[in-house]
C-alpha cells in the first residue's frame, strides 16, 4: 500500500482524471476533497477516486463522498472508484455506493476498462 | 484623578478662534496666555487636597483668591494664573473643573459671568460624565477581550499536554477527568511509561492563572517525562525537576506535585510529594491517607523529597485530585472540605463511578449558578477484586476532541486482538467504535474537550461487548434507520447521516442505553461467529 498522506493529487491518465485520495476520508479531508475535484472537473468527464493510499473511511467521509457523486450527476460526470480494501468495499456496498459509481479492483483495471493508455 | 488633569489641560489648550480675530488679536490673546499661564503643564491635585472635598459641595463658580484653604493645589492654580475654578458636579462627584485665568479686560468676573458659567457647568457635568463613563466601558471591554484571548491560549496549551488517553493497566481501571476554571488554573496529570511495565502517576498545580501558569504546567510536565524513565525513584525525581524549575520559573510561582511510581502487577506504589495534596487510597479497613513530606517544586534549590510505599489491594482504589474540588465554596461560602471528600471515597468503589458521585455531589453543593474557581483533576486507579472474575478486557477514557475516535477505534482492536474475531469482523468492529465514539465526542459531549468518552471493552456469555459511554443523558435515543441514498444524490437530503446505521450494520447488535446523566451505546460481537458464509 501506498504511503499515506494527508494531501490529495490529481492526475490524468489516459482519458480518466485519477485523484489520489488522502489516507483519512473524514471532516479532515473535505476541503483538499473538494479542491481535487475541481481540478478533476477540468481534466475529464471521467473522475476516478483513487483509494490506494486510503486506511480510514468514517461516516463523514461517506457523506463527502455522497457529496461528490451528487454533484458529479448534476454535471452528467462519472464518477468511480479504485482499491478499496475489503473492509471498505462492503462499506460501500453496504451504504449502496457501489450502484451508483463502478469499483474496480485497481487503478490498473480502471484505466483498461476505460480503454485509457499512458 | 485623571480626568481633573485631562479637564484642565483641555482648558488651557483652548484658543479664541482664528478666524474672527485679526492676526493683530492673536498675537495679543497669545501674549496674554503666555503671560497668565506661563506653563502649560496639567497640575496635578492629589486625592486628598481639601480643594477637591470643597468644590463638591461649591454652590457654583469660585474666585481662587476668595479660597482659605490650606491647600497646595489652590496656591498651585493660583501661581499659574488661574482666577476662576468653576466645579463640574455630577450626581454629587466632582468629575471635572473648568479653571479660568483673568478676563482679557483684566476686570472681575461679573455676577452675569458667574451665573452663565454655572448654568454652563451644569450642562456641562453630566455630559461629560457619559463620556467618562463610554471612555471607561471602552478600556473594560478591550481587557476582557485580551484575558478572554488569553485564557483561550492557556487553555490550548493545557489541552494539549494532558493525556488524551488513559493508560491500558491490566487487571485495573484507570479514570480521570479534568475541567479548567474559566480562569485557567495549571493542574495537570499525567501517565508516564517506566521500565518494567512500572508506571509513573503525575497530579500536580502550578500557582497562578492563565498562559504562564500553563506554560510553567508545560516545563515541569516535560520535565518530569525526561528524568523519571531514567531516575525512577520518586525521590530523585522530584528533585531532580525541582532544581532544573529553580532555575527558569518566574518569581512567586512554584509546583506542587505528587509523583508516584505503581507496578500494577503487584498493587505496589513508590512515591514523593512536593507539597500536593494527598492521595487516599480506599482499602477494606478504611481510607488511608498517602503521606511523604517535600517542599513544592521551584522555590528554593537542593531539596530532598521524602519516599514512601504503599500498597493497592485487590479490589482497592486509589484516589488523586487537586484542590479545585476540596476547596470548592458553596453559595454560603462553605467549603467542600477534605473530610467530605474522604467520606466519599470511603463511600465509593472508585472508577469513572467515584468520578462521576463526585462531581455530582460537588454540583449539587455549590447549587447551578456556580462558576469554578480553580481547575478541577481527579485521576482513580482502581484494582480489580480478582483475576477468575475480570472479564472486562480494557477500560479507558478519551477526551473529547475531534479526531479521538480514531485512538478509542484504535485502541479497541488491541484489545481485541487476541479473542479470536476474524480480520474481517475485526474491521467491522472498528468502523462501529470509531462512529460510535465520534457521536459521543460530537452529540453526547458535544465537543467539550474536557468531558471524557469511557470506553469498556469486556467478554460475556461468548460475546464481545464494547460500551461507549458519553455524558449526554437525558436526550432522546435516536434509531437507526436506512439512509435515502437516491434522495441524498438528487440533492433532496444532506450527504450526512450515515453513523448509526453503519454501526447496525458493522456488528450482531447494537444496545443503546440512557440515564438523566449518560448515554451508551454497547457493541456486541459474537466471539463464536456463526456460519457466516461471507466470513472467511
Amino acid at each position: 500500500m501506498a504511503l499515506t498522506s494527508d494531501r490529495a493529487t490529481v492526475r490524468r491518465r489516459g482519458t480518466v482524471a485519477v485523484i489520489d485520495l488522502p489516507g483519512q476520508i473524514d471532516i479532515s479531508a473535505e476541503a483538499t476533497l473538494n479542491d481535487a475535484y475541481k481540478e478533476a472537473e477540468r481534466v475529464s468527464t471521467t473522475i476516478l477516486l483513487n483509494f490506494a493510499g486510503v486506511d480510514y473511511i468514517n461516516s463523514q467521509g461517506i457523506a463527502l463522498i455522497v457529496g461528490l457523486l451528487a454533484r458529479a450527476r448534476k454535471d452528467k460526470r462519472a464518477i468511480e472508484a479504485c482499491a478499496l480494501s475489503d473492509h471498505y468495499r462492503e462499506i460501500f456496498e453496504v451504504t449502496r455506493l457501489s450502484d451508483f459509481m463502478k469499483l474496480f479492483e485497481s487503478e490498473d483495471t480502471a484505466v483498461a476498462r476505460e480503454g485509457g493508455t499512458r | 484623578m485623571l480626568s481633573l488633569t485631562r479637564t484642565l489641560r483641555w482648558v488651557r489648550g483652548r484658543r479664541p478662534e482664528p478666524s474672527a480675530a485679526s492676526d493683530s488679536d492673536i498675537a495679543r490673546v497669545v501674549s496674554r496666555a503666555v503671560r497668565y499661564a506661563p506653563e502649560a503643564e496639567p497640575i496635578d491635585i492629589a486625592p486628598n487636597d481639601p480643594l477637591l472635598a470643597y468644590l463638591a459641595s461649591a454652590p457654583g463658580p469660585v474666585a481662587t483668591l476668595d479660597l482659605d484653604l490650606d491647600s497646595p493645589a489652590v496656591a498651585e492654580l493660583r501661581r499659574t494664573g488661574v482666577r476662576l475654578i468653576v466645579p463640574l458636579v455630577s450626581q454629587g462627584e466632582l468629575i471635572g473643573m473648568l479653571n479660568l485665568g483673568p478676563r482679557l479686560s483684566d476686570q472681575e468676573y461679573s455676577r452675569d459671568d458667574r451665573a452663565l458659567l454655572d448654568k454652563l457647568a451644569t450642562q456641562t457635568a453630566p455630559a461629560l460624565r457619559v463620556a467618562q463613563l463610554v471612555r471607561e466601558q471602552q478600556a473594560e471591554i478591550l481587557v476582557r477581550e485580551q484575558l478572554e484571548q488569553e485564557m483561550r491560549v492557556a487553555q490550548l496549551i493545557q489541552q494539549q499536554f494532558l493525556p488524551k488517553e488513559t493508560p491500558r493497566l491490566p487487571g485495573w481501571q484507570v479514570a480521570a477527568f479534568y475541567r479548567a476554571a474559566r480562569q485557567v488554573g495549571g493542574d495537570f496529570y499525567d501517565f508516564i511509561e517506566l521500565p518494567e511495565k512500572h508506571i509513573g502517576l503525575v497530579i500536580g498545580d502550578v500557582t497562578g492563572h492563565g498562559v504562564p501558569a500553563a506554560l510553567v504546567m508545560a516545563t515541569t510536565r516535560s520535565f518530569l517525562r525526561a528524568d523519571a524513565p531514567r531516575l525512577v525513584s520518586p525521590g530523585a525525581v522530584l528533585a531532580r525537576v525541582n532544581d532544573l524549575l529553580h532555575g527558569d520559573i518566574p518569581p512567586n510561582m512554584f509546583v506542587t506535585c505528587l509523583f508516584a511510581v505503581l507496578d500494577p502487577a503487584t498493587g505496589r506504589i513508590r512515591y514523593a510529594n512536593a507539597g500536593h495534596d494527598l492521595p487516599y487510597v480506599r482499602t477494606a479497613q478504611g481510607v488511608v491517607e498517602l503521606r511523604a513530606t517535600g517542599m513544592p517544586l521551584g522555590l528554593m534549590a537542593n531539596m530532598t523529597y521524602e519516599e514512601k510505599d504503599a500498597v493497592v489491594g485487590p479490589g482497592e482504589s486509589l484516589l488523586l485530585h487537586s484542590d479545585g474540588l476540596a476547596e470548592a465554596h458553596s453559595r454560603d461560602r462553605e467549603m467542600f472540605g477534605f473530610p467530605r471528600l474522604r467520606r466519599l471515597v470511603a463511600e465509593n468503589p472508585g472508577g469513572q463511578a467515584l468520578i462521576d458521585l463526585l462531581l455530582t455531589t460537588l454540583h449539587r453543593f455549590t447549587g447551578p449558578a456556580w462558576e469554578q474557581e480553580d481547575d478541577i483533576t481527579l485521576v482513580t486507579l482502581t484494582r480489580s477484586a480478582g483475576v477468575s472474575e475480570d472479564a472486562v478486557v480494557d477500560e479507558f477514557s478519551v477526551t473529547s476532541e475531534q479526531g479521538n475516535e480514531r485512538i478509542a477505534m484504535d485502541r479497541v482492536a488491541k484489545a481485541a486482538a487476541g479473542l479470536g474475531l476474524s480480520a474481517k469482523r475485526l474491521e467491522r468492529l472498528k468502523t462501529a467504535v470509531a462512529e460510535a465514539a465520534m457521536n459521543a465526542i460530537e452529540h453526547g459531549n458535544q465537543g467539550r474537550a474536557e468531558l471524557p468518552v469511557t470506553v469498556r471493552v469486556e467478554t460475556a456469555d461468548g460475546e464481545l461487548r464494547v460500551s461507549i459511554t458519553d455524558r449526554g443523558g437525558g436526550r432522546e435515543i435516536p434509531i437507526a434507520t436506512t439512509p435515502d441514498l437516491e434522495a441524498k444524490l438528487a440533492g433532496l437530503q444532506k450527504p450526512r447521516g450515515w453513523g448509526l446505521f453503519l454501526i447496525k450494520k458493522m456488528v450482531d447488535d447494537m444496545r443503546v442505553t440512557s440515564d438523566e446523566r449518560h448515554h451508551t451505546v454497547e457493541l456486541v460481537v459474537k466471539l463464536k461467529e456463526a456460519t457466516d458464509g461471507a466470513d472467511e
